[in-house]
């Protein structure tokens, strides 16, 4: 589902941020990519998504290939591959359901399906009480729920999680990582970067994978 | 209602007075414009008029045979750029004289012999009245010997088509210069509608949504700040027409076909300017 072979990505007067990075996630599978700040986390996952293209070596996504998927074809890419950020990115002064509509009335679904569809993306994260509620009524972990409605608009098969809690207290942290465990369990691939160990401990039957420095120092799915 | 459509016209709702101001501009642009139009329409009016009094007069030798001067006369009729040519007697002369110069009449009436040249009058076919025709038609006559003297509005003539030469210089530089100056303002409204959308295309290339798509809701927005600012210019324009011509003097409005094209060239303007915009704002996010 997601390879990525001897990449290196290097920024325009700052040296290598990755070295020779390899590392293969399959179908189905729950990663959690570890490591201090500066470690490349952030960049392996936006080379995932295309919004960067490596120095060298090769980055494969569900059949798109960082070597031969055009600029012109990356929106294809990106409906396979959906993405929350740390500050999650709504849409201010709409509510939770137009922001989730947003996403599917600009990547073409037919109108009268979106109004359902909205409904069931946040009856599936859990907020279809504060459909109507504008994003700033809602808290951290509620406006990171829209967002990950807005992520699974387009039914990826990858979802890519980048610090996902880093705004939210433990609690709404806790309610987060579990909701991607239900989106994984449903057969989708969910990869999230954290700095947090304690989290990752938490969920010791997923796959974690730890950088340094802009390589993959530990990978718990090669001990076995 | 279709996305892009609904997205150009919340634009206008969300940013009316942004909208609203560079419509403005434009209208000021094209208005600047319009201006030139009716002066430039009314200038060439001018000279059409002038022009149809361009004359070339041929004193003839009262010594001439008619026979020599009729076979002339048929010579230069024949002349492409040659619109019409009248042979007027001595005795035409004396009588338009008589007529037309009251105060000579009594002058005119004791003398036995007739002081005035026998002529021949030619006018050119509209179009045809180019300095080189005329100089080249002078010389022509000229070197008929029964021809005493060429006489045409020599000085009125050249400032004419100095006039014609300026408006010409003066209507390509400034109309393409006003065309730069409305595409770098609409380009400038549309660059500022996208900043103020930035989080909304930032949104779209997130989820996938198609560059084409990003770049419906602007291209319109261009093409309806780029109209309803010609539509407002076209106003203008005839305001001040209106305006003149009842406080000033006789002028005559634009054609009707300048006015359309006026309008369609504001519209392709806004259209061509959020293209550049847009289309480099997606190349460098
Ligand atoms: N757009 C960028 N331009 C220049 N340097 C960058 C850019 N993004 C990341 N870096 C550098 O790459 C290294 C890895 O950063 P990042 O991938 O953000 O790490 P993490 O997400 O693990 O904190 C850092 O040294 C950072 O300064
Ligand atoms: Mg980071």
């Amino acid at each position: 589902m997601i390879k990525l072979t001897n990449v290196s990505k290097e920024y325009p007067r700052r040296g290598l941020a990755l070295t020779d990075v390899s590392f293969h996630v399959r179908k189905g599978e729950f990663v959690f990519l570890t490591g201090h700040s500066g470690a490349g986390k952030t960049s392996t996952l936006r080379l995932i998504h295309m919004a960067e293209r490596p120095t060298s070596g090769e980055v494969r996504v569900s059949g798109f290939s960082s070597e031969r998927t055009r600029d012109s074809e990356i929106w294809k890419l990106r409906r396979k591959v959906g993405f929350v950020f740390q500050d999650f990115r709504l849409l201010p002064h709409r509510t939770a359901s137009e922001n989730v509509a947003f996403a599917l009335e600009v990547t073409g679904a037919p109108r009268r399906e979106v109004r359902m569809r909205v409904q069931r993306l946040l009856t599936q994260v859990g907020l279809s009480a504060k459909a109507e509620a504008y994003v700033h009524e809602l808290s951290g972990g509620e406006q990171q729920r829209v967002a990950i409605a807005r992520a699974l608009a387009t039914e990826p098969l990858v979802l890519l999680a980048d610090e996902p809690t880093g705004n939210l207290d433990e609690f709404a942290t806790r309610g987060i990582i579990d909701l991607f465990r239900d989106i994984n369990r449903l057969g989708m691939v969910v990869v999230t970067a954290t700095h947090d160990l304690g989290l990752v401990r938490s969920y010791p039957d997923a796959r974690v994978m730890e950088m340094k420095e802009g390589t993959i120092v530990y990978d718990s799915a090669r001990l076995e | 209602m279709p996305y892009a459509l609904r997205e150009a016209l919340a634009a206008f709702r969300r940013t009316p007075v942004l909208t609203g101001l560079s419509s403005a501009m434009v209208a000021l642009a094209l208005f600047v414009t319009g201006l030139f139009g009716l002066a430039t329409h009314n200038i060439r009016r001018a000279i059409e008029q002038v022009e149809q009094r361009v004359e070339i007069v041929a004193y003839i030798r009262d010594d001439a045979g008619r026979a020599e001067v009729a076979v002339a006369e048929d010579e230069i009729r024949a002349l492409p750029e040659v619109l019409e040519v009248r042979y007027f007697s001595k005795d035409d002369a004396l009588e338009v004289a008589r007529r037309e110069l009251p105060e000579f009449q009594e002058i005119l009436a004791g003398v036995d012999v007739n002081p005035l040249p026998a002529s021949m009058e030619i006018q050119l076919r509209p179009g045809s009245r180019t300095q080189e025709n005329v100089s080249a038609l002078v010389a022509r006559m000229s070197a008929y010997p029964f021809v005493e003297e060429v006489r045409y509005g020599r000085e009125w003539l050249d400032k004419v088509f100095l006039m014609r030469r300026v408006g010409a210089a003066a209507a390509g530089v400034l109309g393409s210069g006003f065309a730069v100056a409305g595409v770098l303002i609409v380009g400038t409204a549309v660059r500022i509608a996208i900043f103020a959308r930035r989080e909304e295309i930032q949104v779209m290339r997130l989820v996938g949504a198609r560059d084409s798509f990003i770049r419906g809701p602007f291209l319109l927005e261009g093409l309806l700040t780029g109209l309803m600012g010609s539509l407002g210019a076209a106003a203008l324009t005839y305001v001040t027409y209106v305006t003149v011509r009842y406080s000033l003097f006789n002028v005559a409005w634009i054609p009707g076909a300048w006015v359309g094209g006026g309008i369609a060239v504001g519209a392709l303007l806004g259209v061509l300017a959020s293209l550049i915009s847009v289309r480099r704002y997606l190349e460098g996010a």
